[in-house]
C-alpha cells in the first residue's frame, strides 16, 4: 500500500507511469523507484525461495546490504531489488534458490 | 508481575516525576489562565524550548541536558514552545474557564478540525472522555507540526494529553 | 588514473558534512558513495533533531539533509553515485565500481564514513517475509513512501524502535505492541511517550518466542523474561501482526578500514570492533580517517560533528588550515559533540568514545 498523504512529507504526488511484470502479473510502478518498493505497493512480500529447504525471504535491511530481496530481473539473478531502480518493462521473477541466467528480454 | 512505575517502564512520566520537573507549573498557576507544561523529566542533550520562547520564561542553560525550567509566573501560554520541543514533550494548560483547555502537539494524517467532536486520551492512550476541538494551528514555523487545542470537562486537566488518531478514509 | 585531495567514501551525514569543511578550506573533495542519491540515512530522519542550535535541533532530518547537499554543491564538492568501493590499497589507492566497471582513485587524505547496518535477531520465524529491520520500514515509509504493513510489532526499545514505531503511525499503520528484552525502556522517554499516547503499548521484560506464519508473518507469540533473561512459562502473548520490525543495535561497517589495516579495539557500547583513532578522527594509518557511525554506533548529530573534524584535520594537514585556526575549530568541534554525549544518555557513549581514544595513545 503506497503512503499517498502524510503529515510531515506532504501528498505523494508520484504517478505510477510503469509497468513492471512480476511472475507473469502485471503491476503498476513508479520509474526510478526501487523494485522492491513497488513489490510491496501491490502487496508482494516473498521475493525469494531458499536454495536447500526452499523457505520464503522478504526484504531485511531495505539498504543494499544484507541481499535477502534478491530476485531475477530481466533474466540476471540476485538482483537487489531494494535498491535497484524501477524501469518501465521489467520482468522480474521470485528467485528459486541461486537463480538461472537467461536470455534478457 | 507487579508494574513499576515511571517514564523508564511504563514510557510516560508519572506524578511523582511531573511533581518533580521544573518545567511543570502549579495547580494554582494553571486555574489562572494559559500556561506551559513540560513534561520533560529525563536530562537528554536538548533545548530549542529555551531559544523559543519569545519570552525567555524556559531556562535549560549548560550543560544542554539541565531540565527546562519555566518561569511560571513570567509564562503568558503563548503556545509557540509546543511545536518546537523535538520530543512532543510541551503541552498549555489553561484552567481558568468552565471547562479545562489543552493544547498539544499533534503529527498525524489527517488533522482534527475546529468544532470536530474528539475522543480525548491520556498519557496511556486510553480515551477518557470526549472534547471539542477549539483550535487547529499550522505554521510554516512549526514545521509540520500542528498545535491543536481542545476543550473537556475540567477534571481532566491533568489527565488528558491528545486525542486518538483519527482513521483515514 | 583520476586523482584528488580529499576523498570521503560514504554521502552520509558524517562524509557530507566532512566533505563541506575541507572543501570550505579550499580542499579537492571526491564523495564516493554507493547509492543512487547521497545522503545516507538522513532523508529517513522526519523527525526533529534534538541538541541545540548548532547541532541544527528542532530541525527535520531530511532537511538537514537537503542544507548539507546545496553546500556541497554550492562549494563544488565531487559527489560520485552508484559508486561502489571495494578495496583501499597502499598508497591511498582506492578501487571502485561504477556503471559495472573497474575505477580507481588516488587520494592524499581518505576519510571512511561508511555508517552502520541493522542487527538482526534469531527466533523461530525469524526469516519469513515481512520481519525486517526498523530502518529498512523506516527507508519504505518516507523515502519510498510504501507501508509494509499494516500492523506492526516493534522489537527494542531504544530510540530507533520508538522512533519508527511513531513514524509507522504517521504513514498510517498500527503499531500493536513494542517489546523491549531489558527491564526498562532503552531510548528517550519522550519518544516513549509519543508512541503511548497514540496507544501503543510497551512490554519491557518481553521477547519474541516465535512469528506465527508459513509464506510471511502471520502473527507473533511474545513471552516474559525474567531477571535472568530467561522465558517464563505461561506469560506467552499473542498478537495479530504482519510485519516484525526488529530495531535491536546496529554495527559499523568497518570492512574498507579493516582491508585497509587500520588497528582496531572492541567496546560493546559502540556496536563491537571500531577502528581506533586519536582526536583528529585519523586511523592508525596516516592518511586514512574515520568519522560517524563507523567509529562507534550513536546517531546522526554527532556523525556530523565528527566528519566536521575529519574534514578540518584533513584540510589542516594538507595545508588548508594554519594550526591556530585548526585548533579553535576543533576545540569548537569537541565541545558540540561533549554536549550531545552528556546526560544519563549520552555518559555511557562519552567514557566508551574515551576509551577508543585511550587506546590510541596506549599505542601510541
Amino acid at each position: 500500500m503506497r503512503v499517498i498523504h502524510h503529515p510531515i512529507l506532504g501528498d505523494d504526488t508520484r504517478v505510477c507511469n510503469a509497468t513492471i511484470t512480476v511472475d507473469g502479473r502485471q503491476i503498476p510502478a513508479v520509474e526510478g523507484e526501487p523494485i522492491a518498493a513497488a513489490l510491496l505497493a501491490a502487496g508482494i512480500k516473498k521475493f525469494r525461495e531458499t536454495p536447500k529447504h526452499h523457505k520464503p525471504r522478504g526484504i531485511f535491511c531495505a539498504i543494499g546490504r544484507c541481499t535477502d530481496c534478491i530476485m531475477t530481473v530481466d533474466g540476471i539473478p540476485n538482483v537487489r531489488t531494494c535498491i535497484t531502480p524501477v524501469r518501465d518493462g521489467m520482468v522480474i521473477k521470485t528467485q528459486k534458490g541461486l537463480g538461472e541466467w537467461s536470455e534478457a528480454k | 508481575m507487579t508494574q513499576k512505575i515511571g517514564i523508564i517502564y511504563q514510557g510516560f512520566p508519572s506524578e511523582q516525576e511531573l511533581a518533580k520537573a521544573p518545567g511543570v507549573p502549579s495547580d494554582e498557576r494553571i486555574k489562572r489562565g494559559p500556561v506551559a507544561f513540560i513534561e520533560c523529566v529525563q536530562e537528554i542533550p536538548c533545548n530549542p524550548c529555551e531559544e523559543a520562547c519569545p519570552y525567555g520564561v524556559i531556562t535549560v542553560g549548560k550543560p544542554i541536558t539541565n531540565l527546562p525550567k519555566l518561569d511560571e509566573e513570567k509564562c503568558v501560554g503563548c503556545g509557540t514552545c509546543i511545536a518546537a520541543c523535538p520530543g512532543l514533550a510541551i503541552f498549555m494548560l489553561n484552567g481558568s474557564k468552565q471547562k479545562a483547555e489543552i493544547s498539544f502537539p499533534y503529527e498525524y494524517y489527517p488533522l482534527p478540525e475546529k468544532g470536530d467532536v474528539v475522543d480525548c486520551v491520556d498519557r496511556e492512550g486510553k480515551t477518557v472522555t470526549e472534547g471539542k476541538v477549539l483550535r487547529v494551528v499550522k505554521s510554516p514555523k512549526y514545521d509540520a507540526t500542528a498545535v491543536v487545542t481542545v476543550e473537556v470537562p475540567m477534571e481532566y486537566i491533568k489527565i488528558v494529553r491528545s486525542i486518538k488518531r483519527l482513521r483515514r478514509s | 588514473m583520476k586523482t584528488t585531495e580529499i576523498a570521503v567514501i560514504g554521502a552520509g551525514p558524517a562524509g557530507l558534512s566532512c566533505a563541506v569543511e575541507a572543501a570550505r578550506a579550499g580542499a579537492k573533495v571526491t564523495v564516493l558513495d554507493e547509492n543512487l542519491k547521497p545522503g545516507g540515512q538522513l532523508f529517513k530522519q522526519i523527525h526533529k533533531f534534538f541538541g541545540s542550535r548548532e547541532h541544527k535541533a528542532g530541525t527535520r532530518g531530511f532537511r538537514i539533509g537537503e542544507q548539507l547537499l546545496s553546500e556541497t554543491e554550492k562549494l563544488g564538492v565531487e559527489v560520485l553515485l552508484s559508486s561502489t568501493v571495494y578495496g583501499l590499497y597502499e598508497d591511498r589507492l582506492i578501487a571502485y565500481i561504477k556503471d559495472g566497471k573497474d575505477n580507481t582513485l588516488r587520494a592524499e587524505k581518505i576519510v571512511i564514513a561508511t555508517g552502520a547496518s541493522e542487527n538482526a535477531l534469531a527466533f523461530p520465524g525469524c526469516t519469513l517475509p515481512g520481519v525486517m529491520g526498523a530502518g529498512a520500514a523506516q527507508t519504505m515509509i518516507n523515502v519510498n513512501r510504501v507501508l509494509p504493513g499494516k500492523k506492526v510489532i516493534m522489537v527494542g526499545s531504544g530510540n530507533v524502535g520508538l522512533i519508527v514505531s511513531y513514524q509507522l503511525m504517521q504513514a498510517g499503520a498500527d503499531v500493536v505492541a513494542l517489546i523491549e528484552a531489558a527491564p526498562k525502556i532503552g531510548g528517550y522517554g519522550v519518544h516513549a511517550a509519543k508512541i503511548r499516547r497514540a496507544g501503543v503499548p510497551i512490554f519491557v521484560s518481553t521477547t519474541i518466542k516465535e512469528v506465527l506464519g508459513e509464506e510471511m508473518v502471520e502473527g507473533v507469540v511474545t513471552v516474559e523474561l525474567n531477571e535472568k533473561w530467561q522465558p517464563i512459562e505461561g506469560t506467552e502473548r499473542e498478537f495479530e501482526a504482519d510485519t516484525v520490525c526488529l530495531a535491536v543495535g546496529l554495527s559499523p561497517l568497518t570492512e574498507l578500514a579493516w582491508m585497509a589495516g587500520c588497528e582496531f579495539t572492541f567496546i560493546p557500547a559502540l556496536g563491537g570492533h571500531v577502528p581506533i583513532h586519536d582526536k583528529n578522527m585519523e586511523t592508525t594509518l596516516p592518511g586514512i580517517y574515520v568519522a560517524g557511525d563507523i567509529t562507534g554506533v550513536e546517531e546522526a548529530s554527532s556523525a556530523m560533528e565528527e566528519g566536521r573534524l575529519a574534514g578540518v584535520a584533513a584540510a589542516e594537514s594538507l595545508g588548508y588550515i594554519d594550526a591556530q585556526k585548526a585548533e579553535e575549530l576543533k576545540q569548537q568541534i569537541w565541545a558540540r559533540l561533549d554536549a550531545l554525549r552528556t546526560g544519563p544518555f549520552g555518559e555511557g557513549r562519552f567514557s566508551a568514545k574515551l576509551k577508543q581514544l585511550n587506546s590510541r595513545r596506549l599505542l601510541a
